[in-house]
């Protein structure tokens, strides 16, 4: 009996240790995240901060592989569900917003005053005329360089204005007259030609009718859609001739080692480039060229957010929690530390980087600014037109052909 | 006794000692894996020790009701033994098979009718499904993509029976007596051996633009290069010749046991006849190796259907759609990053399982006829 004894004991003492463990006066949140590992630990440093001014909140942050995240949340969001959920803005979210996934989040708005604060994103974060999350970060796209790679081949460098249009296509010929790629690019995984188009796009026929496009308002046989085609043929020839096969990081790779002079990117990429060795004195940075003149001026800022899925448990304090992330301390604080441009409008950006600098007063002053095309087109037309812009970049003159493609695409998918 | 034994053989000991070894499940998982994880092992472990308990307790009480004539259920107890006596042969095997065909049924027979069902909804996955009828089906016969993946699906099926000439001629030339022959075999079995998706990494970088070896290969002799992967042309071969590689490997290994199996005396009586070379092979060789042939065949179409995992790794299924495949295309438009349509997805699934269905029941029914012959 001595021995069943002190087994009594061991099973007491492990089914304790758990339970005590669990037992305590904190109230759970619950968070599901994708961050990569410089972002984690920067929301991390936040939660740190929230946690430190409501000490009766526990957040548990449940992080996934970046990818994995995009299908993993649609069996998350019903199966087990968190208080708080990484998402996109724009047209990203309209399909859990519609199967009332996704809490409206309205009042979170209305009692932190974040219309106004929050005014640059607002549009893109509502549906119905009502917000469904809260946005804590957003990012410029404009075109990256290397200015070894323009003197490399002899081309003037873009001033602080840039460059004009035809101006940007004819340094094109001096760069491949070089055996340097004018524009690189990685479209193995697609979206980054995505970029390129909606620039050509946004400058050409400008944001009210881009939006239009991707809104599936126009019909892609358009002659409108006919003439950024036309531009976008003009810079074929200047493109990476192998970009299908490499990623956007492979691309990135080439512009570091000076084989290729730009980049249409996102400000996410300079933390590659500087990695690869660049510097401030070696990579610049544009706004993308004004094409049809006096059209006003918009850029692709996609815009990452945080939500409150339906099925939540502990509500009171994810709005809590979304309060913090959007007021403008916890956002200077996080996008500091990442790299990326806060969209609350009285925080503040750090001074010594030249890109955000630049990118937060190309933001500012824009006209508009688009998600990007993946996050402005639905699912669905965003994976056939992102295709159509590679095929044109690899087969030009099957124009026509795409074009009905993503006519009869449109057609099916805005019914 | 040791001390352990002495534990396990009282009732209160066995169950003590479950209830530890539960504990320190629940305890480790927790601390490893998180409150939600430690939960469902809790459940799964308390639910196993109960139906054990419960199983035990149920046989043991039977038993004693058995040897007590006088016991209010020992007419039902006594006429439930007879029968088990009197049928035991013949229920014994079903009892075995029913956890497997428990799971058979509930991973593999009913999901494949759920598929079905859900071919005929609009769902994004989401929300409400919509009954659509056979309009997926309609809207499949004029996507190009699906055109695009059919001929894909065709020629992995028609390449990938290459297998069989390359693997026959490897264990032919494998198949001798010398130093180290051992080590040669394992070589060539090697790839077989190691994951797909490594197979399409190297592949990848074996074709890459820029750095990879073919790539260089093919400029040094012609001074451009070819980027494979990035040629809506070429991608379906590059990606088909890196799923040949383990292919050949393992129709290597079926065909070397089945030369294990080759009567040497009928060898032997050909080479007197003067048999040799090709029409050694082709009259007395490969008519024995025919139950080789046939399971070669069946892997080699099998993994040609579903073939997966090359085209996600080496292409995602690119340059703009070339290189899909029915099951790649399937996995797009219902599962992945931009697919949101379960519906259309599952009549894809739909439609490959189709014409996986001809070639199974084909398979079967020789099989079925062989082992009827005989």
């Amino acid at each position: 009996m001595v021995h069943s004894k002190t087994g009594t004991l061991a099973v007491v003492a492990a089914l304790l240790i758990p339970a005590s463990a669990m037992a305590q006066d904190q109230r759970v949140l619950k968070y599901n995240a994708d961050y990569d590992p410089i972002p984690l630990a920067a929301m991390e440093a936040l939660i740190a901060d929230f946690e430190a001014a409501n000490p009766d909140i526990d957040v548990q942050l449940n992080n996934f592989d970046h990818e994995g995240y995009k299908t993993a949340i649609r069996n998350f969001l019903s199966a087990d569900s968190p208080d708080l959920a990484n998402w996109y803005a724009g047209n990203r979210m309209a399909p859990f917003v519609k199967a009332g996934q996704f809490m409206d989040v309205s009042d979170v708005w209305e009692a932190n005053g974040l219309s106004e604060s929050l005014a640059s994103a607002k549009a893109s974060m509502t549906i119905d005329g009502k917000q469904w999350g809260v946005p804590y970060t957003y990012y410029q796209w404009g075109i990256y360089y290397n200015r070894d790679a323009y003197k490399a081949a002899g081309v003037e460098l873009p001033g602080p204005e840039g460059v004009n249009w035809d101006q940007f296509i004819q340094n094109c010929e001096k760069f491949k007259a070089a055996g340097i790629d004018c524009l690189t690019t990685g479209s193995k995984a697609l979206w980054p030609v995505a970029g390129i188009f909606d620039y050509l796009s946004l400058r050409t026929n400008g944001y009210e009718w881009h939006m239009d496009l991707t809104a599936g308002k126009v019909e892609w046989t358009d002659p409108k859609v006919r003439d950024v085609f036309a531009q976008f043929a003009r810079l074929q020839p200047y493109v990476t001739a192998n970009h299908a096969a490499i990623d956007w990081q492979d691309a990135a790779a080439l512009m570091v080692q000076g084989k290729a002079a730009n980049y249409v990117m996102g400000n996410f990429a300079v933390g590659v480039f500087r990695e690869g060795g660049m510097t401030n004195d070696t990579l610049g940075f544009m706004v993308f060229p004004e094409i049809t003149p006096g059209i006003p001026r918009a850029e692709d800022a996609p815009t990452d957010t945080i939500h409150i899925p339906t099925g939540a448990q502990n509500v009171e304090d994810a709005k809590k929690f979304l309060a913090f992330v959007a007021s403008p301390e916890a956002q200077t604080k996080w996008n500091a530390a990442v790299g990326q441009l806060p969209t609350n409008k009285n925080s503040t950006v750090p001074q010594d980087d030249p890109f955000l600098v630049a990118g937060f007063e190309m933001l500012s002053t824009a006209h508009a600014l688009a998600q990007f095309f993946d996050r402005d087109a639905p699912a669905e037309m965003a994976k056939a037109g992102m295709e159509g812009f590679q095929q044109f970049l690899v087969q030009p003159d099957q124009l026509d052909n795409i074009l009905a493609r993503l006519e009869q695409v449109r057609q099916q998918v805005y019914k | 006794m040791t001390s352990m034994s002495r534990v396990l053989n009282k009732p209160v000991g066995r169950a003590l000692f479950s209830l530890l070894s539960i504990g320190l499940l629940v305890w480790i998982a927790h601390w490893f894996l998180g409150p939600a994880v430690a939960r469902s092992v809790a459940t799964g472990g308390v639910s196993v020790a109960l139906l054990v308990y419960g199983l035990s307790g149920l046989s043991a009480a039977m038993r004693r009701i058995g040897n007590q004539p006088g016991h209010a259920l020992y007419p039902a107890v006594s006429a439930i033994n007879r029968y088990w006596k009197a049928n035991q042969r013949r229920l014994a095997p079903w009892l075995f098979l029913a956890p497997g065909c428990l799971m058979f049924a509930v991973y593999v027979i009913i999901p494949i009718f759920q598929s079905i069902w859900i071919s005929f909804y609009d769902w994004d996955g989401l929300g409400e499904a919509q009954w659509i009828g056979t309009a997926n089906y309609a809207e499949m016969a004029s996507d190009p993509n699906m055109v695009t993946s059919f001929r894909n699906n065709i020629l992995w099926l028609v390449l990938y029976m290459l297998a069989l000439p390359a693997g026959l001629l490897i264990a032919i030339f494998l198949n001798q007596t010398i130093r180290g022959i051992r080590l040669y075999k394992s070589l060539f079995f090697f790839p077989f051996v190691i994951s797909q998706v490594v197979v399409g990494l190297i592949f990848s970088w074996f074709y890459a633009p820029g750095f990879g070896l073919l790539y260089k290969v093919i400029e040094g002799i012609t001074g451009q290069g070819i980027a494979i992967l990035a040629d809506p042309d070429l991608v379906t071969y590059g990606i088909i010749a890196a799923g040949l590689w383990p292919q050949i490997a393992y129709v290597m290994i079926l065909y070397l046991t089945g030369l294990n199996n080759v009567a040497p005396d009928q060898v032997e009586a050909a080479r007197l006849d003067g048999a040799k070379g090709w029409r050694m092979l082709w009259y007395v060789i490969l008519p024995q190796l025919r139950p080789a042939t046939f399971i070669a065949v069946v892997v080699t179409v099998i993994g040609a259907l579903r073939s997966f995992d090359l085209v996600s790794i080496m292409t995602s299924g690119g340059p703009f759609g070339s290189s899909r495949v029915l099951s790649y295309y399937m996995y797009e438009q219902a599962l992945s990053e931009y697919g949101y349509r379960m519906g259309y997805g599952a009549a894809i699934a739909v439609v490959l399982f189709a014409i996986m269905m001809v070639f199974i029941s084909g398979f079967i029914w020789k099989m079925w006829r062989d082992e009827t012959e005989r």
